[in-house]
C-alpha cells in the first residue's frame, strides 16, 4: 500500500463519513489505522475476501460481510439474495468449496412481517442454489428509525480446495492473464436506478450472482487459478489495484475489452460515473497462467453468470501494483483507487 | 447513447490525431474551457498524443471548482442550521470550505442531501413541509436552467420552505479575464459544447472579435475534441479568429431558446467571485427581485461567512487561468489528494487536479 499512503492522518477526518465505507482509499485508511493494528495475524495480514485457517490437516476458509442496501429489493435481486451470494463468492475467492453460513439479523420495528419473509425465501433459494446450507443464526430488533427495515451480516465457513492451496495477490505471476467474468457495473446502477429519489428509469439488473460454481469448475478443468477477486465495492478499477499492489506487479489493461452494457455506460454518461468503479456483485478477476487463459475463458463461459468472460490484460513485470489501462487509441493511462463514496449503500 | 459510440472511434481519432500533426508548424497554446472536456482528454490520452509543439491547458470550467470558500461555508452554516435541509451535487459534499467540508458537516448531523436535479430538492421541500429545504445551485449556464424550473416549481407548488443559495456562473466574463491578464498564454480556445447548447455562441463572437482568438465550439468525446483542436489549429496556423461551431449536432447559434427563456425570466446577470479569480462583474446568475422569496441568504439573514480563507498552499487561481498544470503544485499528490484536498480542483469530476491525480498518477 505504500504507493497510495495518505500523509494526512485519520485524524483529519474526526468522524466516519459514509465515505470510510465506499470501498476506496478511505476505507483503506481506516482498516490501516484502526482495525489491522488492534488485530494483528497472521490470517488477517492475508487481507484476502476471507481468512485461511488450518484446522487438523483440512484448510478453511472464514469470511462475514454486513449487507444494508437500500432498498431491500432491485432489480435483479435483494438483500438476502446478496448477503447469501456475496458470502459465498467471499468464500470462493480463497479457492473454497462453501459449507455452511451463519445469519444475524437486525430488524426494526415496524418491518412488515411479509418483507422479512421475502427475503427469507429468497435467502433459501439462493443457498440451495449454491448448494450451501444456513447453520446457525440470530435476531435482533431495534426501535422504530433506528435501521433501515432490515440488515443482515452473514458469515461462512468453506473448505480450501486442495488443489488450489494458494489462490491470492502472493500467487501472482508476471506474465499471467487477467479474466474478467462479464460486463461490469450492473450492480451499482441497479441499486442507483432503484432508489426513489432519483428519477431514473433503467432496465438495468444487478449481476447479484454465485460465482463458487464457476470456481469449481475452473478447478475441476485443471485451471491453475493464482488470484481471484470479486469486483464489489469499488467496482472492477479498485479491486484489481489492491490485487496488484498486494502482488507488487503491474498490470495492464485494454480498455476495449472491458464489456460495459449500453444501458450501464448510458447511465454512467448521464451520472458522471464510471463503469470500471461502479459496484458489481457477480464479477471476478481471475488471475491464470496465460497458457491456460483461453480454457478458463472456455470453462467460465459455460455459467451464465461468467458468460461475458474474457481475457482483458495481463500481469506485467514486477513493480509497485501500478495498473495503466490502454485506451481504444492506444495511449495508457493509469488506473487509480477509488477515493470515498461513488455511491453509498450498496451492499 | 450508442450513437457516442462513432465519436469515439479509434481508426477515426487516429486520422484526426495525423491531420493535426500536418497542420501544426509552430508552437500553440489552446485552452480547454470545460473541466469535462480536460476529464476526456486526459482519460483517452489526448494530450499525450498531440505533437509536442502543441500545448494544451486546462481552463475554468469547473462549476465546482471556481464556487469560492465563503459560498461553502454558507451552504455549511446553512447546513448546520436545525431544521434544515440542505440539497445539492454530489460533488459539492467534498469541497473543502474554511476548515471543513459538507460532507463532515453530514457527519456532524447536518442533513445533507445529494440530488441529481434541483427539481428533486423541490419535491424534498414538499415532502417536509415542516423543514426548511435549501438547494445549493452551482454550475454554469448548463444547469441554469434546471435551477430556474426549480424555482417555477416551487413557485407553483407554493413551496414556501424552498430556498436557493445562488452561486451560478457565465462562461464569457471568466474567458475575457483570462485574456485580459498581463501573463496570459492563451492563443485559442475550445469553447464548452454543453454551456454552448443552451446560450448559443453569440457571446463568443463578441469575445473572438474583441481579443482577435480563435474559438471553436468543442464537444467532449474524441472525436469532438480533436476536431475542435484541428479547427483551433488551422485558424491560428492562417491567423484567422473567428467562432467555429465543431459541435454542431448539439450547439445552435442562437442556443436553446427555451433553456435561455427559463434563465431569463429566474435570474439576472450579476457580478460574482469565484476561487481563484476574484470578483468578476457581470459574471454570475442571481435570482430576479420578482423572485426573492426564494433566496436563501434573505432567508437565513445571519449567514455570512467570516474570515473565510483558502488553503494558503493551493494554486486553483494560477491552475483555473491554465497558467500553471496540476502537477506544476508542490503540494500536488503529496499534501493535497482527492481523500485531503487543500482546493476544488482536486475533488470535482470536472477538476484539473483530480483529473492529473487519477489519470496521469505514477507519471
Amino acid at each position: 500500500m505504500s504507493g497510495f499512503a495518505c500523509p494526512a492522518p485519520l485524524g483529519a477526518h474526526e468522524k466516519i463519513l459514509l465515505a470510510h465505507g465506499g470501498g476506496g482509499r478511505l476505507m483503506h485508511d481506516l482498516l490501516e489505522r484502526v482495525f489491522l493494528p488492534s488485530f494483528d495475524n497472521p490470517a488477517l495480514a492475508e487481507r484476502h475476501d476471507g481468512a485461511r485457517l488450518d484446522l487438523a490437516g483440512t484448510t478453511l476458509a472464514f469470511t462475514t460481510d454486513a449487507y444494508v442496501v437500500r432498498p431491500l429489493f432491485f432489480p435483479g435481486g435483494d438483500i438476502g439474495r446478496l448477503a447469501i451470494h456475496g458470502t459465498v463468492n467471499d468464500l470462493a475467492m480463497c479457492g473454497a468449496r462453501p459449507l455452511w453460513l451463519s445469519a444475524a439479523f437486525i430488524l426494526e420495528e415496524g418491518l412488515p412481517v411479509e418483507c422479512l419473509e421475502r427475503v427469507v425465501a429468497s435467502m433459501r433459494a439462493a443457498a440451495a442454489e449454491t448448494g450451501v446450507s444456513l447453520v446457525t443464526g440470530d435476531t435482533k430488533v431495534v426501535d422504530r428509525g433506528k435501521g433501515d427495515g432490515l440488515y443482515v451480516t452473514t458469515a461462512g465457513i468453506g473448505a480450501i480446495d486442495p488443489r488450489a492451496p494458494a489462490i491470492g495477490p502472493s500467487s501472482v505471476r508476471p506474465g499471467d492473464a487477467v479474466i474478467l467474468s462479464g460486463d461490469v457495473g450492473r450492480h451499482g446502477i441497479a441499486i442507483l436506478a432503484a432508489r426513489e429519489e432519483l428519477a431514473l428509469e433503467s432496465t438495468v439488473e444487478s449481476d447479484c450472482a454465485d460465482l463458487s460454481r464457476p470456481v469449481l469448475a475452473l478447478l475441476d478443468a485443471g485451471v491453475e487459478v493464482h488470484c481471484l477477486r470479486d469486483c464489489t465495492r469499488g467496482g472492477f478499477a479498485t479491486n484489481l489495484i489492491e490485487i496488484a499492489q498486494q502482488a507488487r506487479v503491474d498490470v495492464a489493461i485494454e480498455e476495449t475489452r472491458v464489456a460495459v452494457e449500453p444501458a450501464v455506460r448510458g447511465a454512467c454518461e448521464l451520472l458522471g460515473l464510471d463503469p470500471l468503479y461502479v459496484a458489481n456483485e457477480g464479477r471476478m478477476v481471475c488471475f491464470v497462467p496465460e497458457a491456460q487463459a483461453a480454457r478458463a475463458v472456455e470453462v467460465l463461459r459455460g455459467f451464465a453468470a461468467c458468460a461475458g468472460a474474457a481475457i482483458v490484460g495481463r500481469a506485467c513485470d514486477a513493480g509497485a501494483g501500478l495498473v495503466t489501462l490502454r485506451g481504444a487509441l492506444g495511449a495508457s493511462s493509469v488506473l487509480d483507487m477509488l477515493s470515498g463514496e461513488q455511491l453509498p449503500r450498496i451492499c | 447513447v450508442k450513437y457516442l459510440d462513432e465519436y469515439r472511434d479509434a481508426a477515426g481519432s487516429r486520422r484526426l490525431l495525423d491531420e493535426v500533426a500536418r497542420a501544426v508548424t509552430r508552437p500553440w497554446t489552446i485552452m480547454e474551457v470545460c473541466g469535462g472536456q480536460t476529464h476526456s482528454l486526459l482519460r483517452s490520452g489526448i494530450d499525450t498524443l498531440l505533437p509536442a509543439s502543441l500545448t494544451l491547458v486546462h481552463g475554468p470550467g469547473c462549476p465546482v471548482c471556481v464556487t469560492p470558500v465563503e459560498q461553502i461555508d454558507k451552504a455549511i452554516e446553512i447546513a448546520l442550521t436545525p431544521g434544515t435541509i440542505l440539497a445539492t451535487f454530489g460533488d459539492m459534499l467534498r469541497v473543502p470550505g474554511t476548515g471543513r467540508d459538507l460532507q463532515t458537516a453530514r457527519a456532524a448531523g447536518a442533513d445533507v442531501r445529494m440530488v441529481y436535479s434541483p427539481t428533486d430538492a423541490v419535491r424534498i421541500a414538499t415532502e417536509n413541509p415542516d423543514r426548511e429545504v435549501v438547494f445549493f445551485a452551482v454550475g454554469f449556464e448548463t444547469t441554469a436552467p434546471t435551477t430556474a424550473l426549480a424555482v417555477l416549481q416551487a413557485e407553483r407548488a407554493d413551496a414556501r420552505n424552498f430556498t436557493l443559495l445562488v452561486a451560478h456562473v457565465r462562461v464569457p466574463p471568466a474567458m475575457g479575464v483570462i485574456l485580459d491578464a498581463p501573463d496570459n498564454r492563451v492563443q485559442g480556445f475550445l469553447a464548452p459544447g454543453h454551456v454552448c447548447t443552451v446560450m448559443g455562441f453569440t457571446e463568443y463572437e463578441d469575445l473572438a472579435a474583441r481579443y482577435r482568438v480563435p474559438i471553436v465550439v468543442t464537444g467532449f468525446e474524441p472525436i469532438d475534441l480533436l476536431q475542435g483542436i484541428l479547427q483551433c489549429v488551422r485558424q491560428l496556423e492562417n491567423g484567422r479568429f473567428e467562432v467555429e461551431n465543431a459541435y454542431a449536432r448539439s450547439v445552435r447559434r442562437q442556443g436553446n431558446e427555451s433553456a435561455r427563456g427559463l434563465i431569463d425570466r429566474v435570474f439576472e446577470v450579476s457580478d460574482r467571485a469565484w476561487r481563484g479569480l476574484g470578483c468578476l462583474p457581470g459574471s454570475g446568475l442571481s435570482l430576479r427581485p420578482a423572485y426573492a422569496a426564494f433566496d436563501a441568504e434573505a432567508r437565513f439573514g445571519r449567514v455570512r461567512a467570516e474570515g473565510a480563507t483558502e488553503a494558503g498552499e493551493c494554486i486553483a487561481g494560477l491552475v483555473l487561468r491554465g497558467l500553471k498544470k496540476p502537477h506544476e503544485c508542490p503540494a500536488f499528490g503529496t499534501r493535497c489528494t482527492p481523500e485531503h484536498p487543500l482546493g476544488a480542483p482536486m475533488v470535482s469530476a470536472e477538476g484539473a487536479c483530480a483529473a492529473y491525480e487519477r489519470y496521469r498518477r505514477g507519471r
